[in-house]
């Protein structure tokens, strides 16, 4: 593995093309921890490790992707297991004719019908291993289809997909009468379809599914509009209790923006629109489309600590946000400005009326567009960002949630739990000392109103946190960082415990290494000045990461 | 334990006998512009001066704190060096709505593409955001860094300031 690493920089000195390649290993040291609930770990020692490298030489490119599991990481599928390479393409492009051959990366529209990606952090991959082509024959248009089967750790799915996308871009293709206007139109329209061998023996079910829909995007200076709608034919699965239903989605997005003022609004509403390559899967296998959550990701870690996902089975909902600048010398913009940023997201589940006919076994349900459900998820809060002096700046952020776990982490209806709502709030303080020296100490406080009627489930969080994180970066290399999480409000004394973590790490150039210690829960996790996805965990872990 | 460290050990010595082969050009990959227009990410050009191409998401904190400080200073960087900032969002349809609202209240005067399903990331080896490199004037990826901390501007700034004048570059 060096020598070839050092071959590659051999290769990149001679003009004949270049490589490029990234790698990253975690590895994990685990402990036991009953009182949290981390289990014992037979092999102690666990990684997951990963390197990708490509070769471009002008039109031309071509990669591949070895990753190894010794064993997987906690936190992750048991399913993936062992080494090997997972991920390999080779792709000719020109205006004309982009052709794909091997693992494939490629989303139509927003991805309602179809996306396949990758993410490390979560080793979410469901890229699709066949064949694609890419084709602009005239300015403004852009034509794509593709094939093939997905992968499945380290095997693909049974299932087949094929799709088809098309585009136009009104301005381009029109230039002469529209290539000047201010206005722009953008028009897109796809079609997905997988097939599967029936082998139930008791249900007739579709063998070839098809999911179809168009999409429409204006764009005039700060103003911004896109919608986009799929329908799917009826799909029995797993996911969807075998119903026959039809599937279908909507999701719209319009915003304005100007130079310190911005306002976005998005919506959606999702019927029965869970669409795998293998009716049998559950989790994160064998998707084919992606249906994205219209709440805001959030990165602090007690606002992520209760995060939404997208209910495929059935959902509307929507968020507003405004976003204003007050301008440097005014009243409330100081000497450095203010920004401050109003954000409100709501999701509600379908009503559905039941048709259920037993005696052909075909599970049925009507939903109306009037029809709201109940409540799943909400949160609104408020954040102010200001600049004090040269050396000091803030971020003050309140927020309130409230979320439906039964649904959301449970996918039932009745799990026994009783609804979280919390209040939130975050004080985030950077002290620069010198050019490159720096501290920052990070509050965070969510107050909640729930009474767990389970409280012997070390999966649930309960009652009230307390969180604070100092970070220290002595040179623009080095980070250390202590973060301590408490549930101090936890009705079992017992369980009112410090989730204690320490963190040191350097950095150079494209290169970094950390190593912490502690327990950390599972969300979007940021420290030394990166973001990423991380599961639950204990012990010691190592991160390395690096590019070339 | 002393199998365990012996194995730290061989992998961070692994990672830094990788160091940097910088030297290729811009891959080739389709992102797209805030008209919707579709880009490809190897005729990003700057008549000759150097780039600047910073991947950052709409989430992420550091990255934003980064554009943040280059911001305050871009206007000076550009008249003293030439210099161009490209910033890719890799926002997935999730929030990518946000890019244009986002770059736009906060006044960034950047070249902004939305690399919505991250080819570019991908082409690129990009592992976390944000990541910033640094392109010469041939076109040349010539240095890349990962993370941000307060005042790693001024260091990217020292080494486009050696670009220019033709000076080796520091990490």
């Amino acid at each position: 593995m060096i020598s070839l690493f050092h071959f590659s920089r051999i290769f990149a000195q001679v003009d004949a093309g270049s490589v490029h390649g990234n790698f990253q290993v975690d590895a994990q040291y685990y402990q036991p921890d009953s009182l949290i609930g981390a289990p014992k770990v037979p092999e102690k020692f666990l990684s997951n490790a990963f390197g990708n490298i490509n070769y471009t030489k002008g039109a031309f490119s071509a990669g591949v992707r070895y990753e190894a599991y010794n064993n997987v990481r906690q936190g992750f599928d048991p399913r993936y297991k062992g080494q090997g390479i997972v991920n390999r393409f080779a792709r000719y492009q020109t205006e004309l004719l982009d052709v794909t051959v091997g693992n494939i990366y490629e989303q139509f529209g927003s991805g309602l019908m179809l996306r396949t990606y990758y993410e490390p952090g979560l080793l979410y991959d469901n890229s699709l291993d066949g064949m694609r082509i890419i084709s602009s024959p005239k300015k403004g248009i852009t034509l794509k289809g593709l094939v093939g089967k997905q992968r499945y750790f380290f095997n693909v799915g049974t299932g087949i997909v094929r799709g088809g996308d098309a585009e136009i871009n009104l301005n381009e293709l029109l230039d002469s009468l529209l290539g000047k206007k201010k206005t722009r139109v953008i028009l897109g329209g796809s079609f997905v379809s997988k097939y599967q061998a029936d082998q139930d023996p008791s249900l007739i079910l579709p063998e070839n599914v098809a999911t179809y829909g168009g999409r429409l995007t204006i764009i005039r200076e700060g103003f911004n509009f896109s919608t986009e709608y799929a329908y799917k034919i009826n799909d029995p699965s797993l996911d969807n209790k075998f119903s026959y239903k039809f599937g279908e989605v909507l999701f719209s997005s319009v915003s304005y923006a100007t130079n310190g003022f911005s306002f976005l609004l998005q919506g959606k509403r999702v019927d029965n629109m869970s669409f795998r390559s293998d009716r049998n899967e559950s989790l994160q296998s064998l998707l084919i489309n992606y249906i994205p959550a219209t709440t805001r990701p959030h990165t602090y870690s007690l606002l992520a600590l209760n995060p939404y996902a997208t209910q495929l089975r059935g959902e509307i909902g929507g968020m507003a946000e405004i976003q204003y600048k007050f301008k440097k010398g005014t009243f409330l913009g100081g000497a450095y400005g203010t920004e401050i940023t109003l954000n409100g997201s709501l999701a509600n589940g379908l009503k559905h009326i039941g048709v259920n006919d037993s005696l052909t076994s075909q599970y049925y349900y009507k939903t109306r567009w009037t029809d709201i459900g109940n409540a799943y998820y909400h949160d609104f809060f408020i954040e102010i960002n200001k600049k004090f002096s040269k050396k000091l700046k803030g971020t003050f952020l309140v927020a309130n949630q409230f979320y439906d776990r039964n649904i959301i982490q449970f996918a039932a209806d009745n799990a026994g739990y009783k609804d979280l709502e919390s209040t939130i709030g975050v004080i985030d303080l950077t002290y620069k000392y010198k050019s490159s020296s720096t501290i920052r100490i990070e509050l965070q406080g969510l107050f909640a109103r729930e009474q767990d009627m389970i409280t012997n489930s070390n999966l649930v969080a309960k009652g009230n946190w307390a969180a604070a994180l100092i970070e220290w970066t002595p040179t623009g290399n080095w980070f250390f960082a202590v973060y301590d999480q408490y549930n101090y409000g936890n009705p079992d004394a017992s369980l009112q415990i410090h989730y204690y973590l320490g963190t040191f790490g350097y950095n150079e150039g494209p290169h970094r290494i950390a190593v912490s210690y502690g327990k950390q829960s599972a969300g979007i996790f940021c420290v030394g000045g990166v973001c990423r996805t991380v599961p639950a965990s204990n012990g010691i872990t190592l991160s390395i990461t690096s590019s070339f | 334990m002393k199998k365990i460290l012996l194995a730290l050990f061989a992998l961070s010595l692994f990672s830094f006998i990788t160091v940097s082969g910088d030297g290729g050009k811009i891959p080739s990959a389709t992102v797209k512009k805030l008209d919707g227009s579709k880009v490809n990410s190897n005729t990003f050009s700057n008549n000759g001066k150097p780039i600047i191409i910073s991947f950052w998401a709409t989430w992420c904190k550091p990255c934003k704190k980064e554009l943040d400080a280059i911001h305050e200073n871009y206007p000076d960087w550009i008249k003293e060096t030439g210099v161009k900032l490209i910033a890719i969002s890799i926002d997935d349809a999730r929030s990518s709505g946000k890019v244009v609202t986002d770059v736009k209240s906060k006044g960034w005067e950047y070249e902004v593409y939305i690399d919505e399903n991250q080819d570019f990331k991908r082409a690129m080896n990009v592992n976390n955001v944000p990541h910033t490199f640094l392109i010469d004037g041939s076109g040349k990826i010539v240095w890349s860094h990962n993370s941000y901390s307060d005042g790693d501007e001024e260091k990217l700034y020292e080494n486009v300031k050696k670009l220019v004048a033709g000076e080796p570059l520091s990490h």
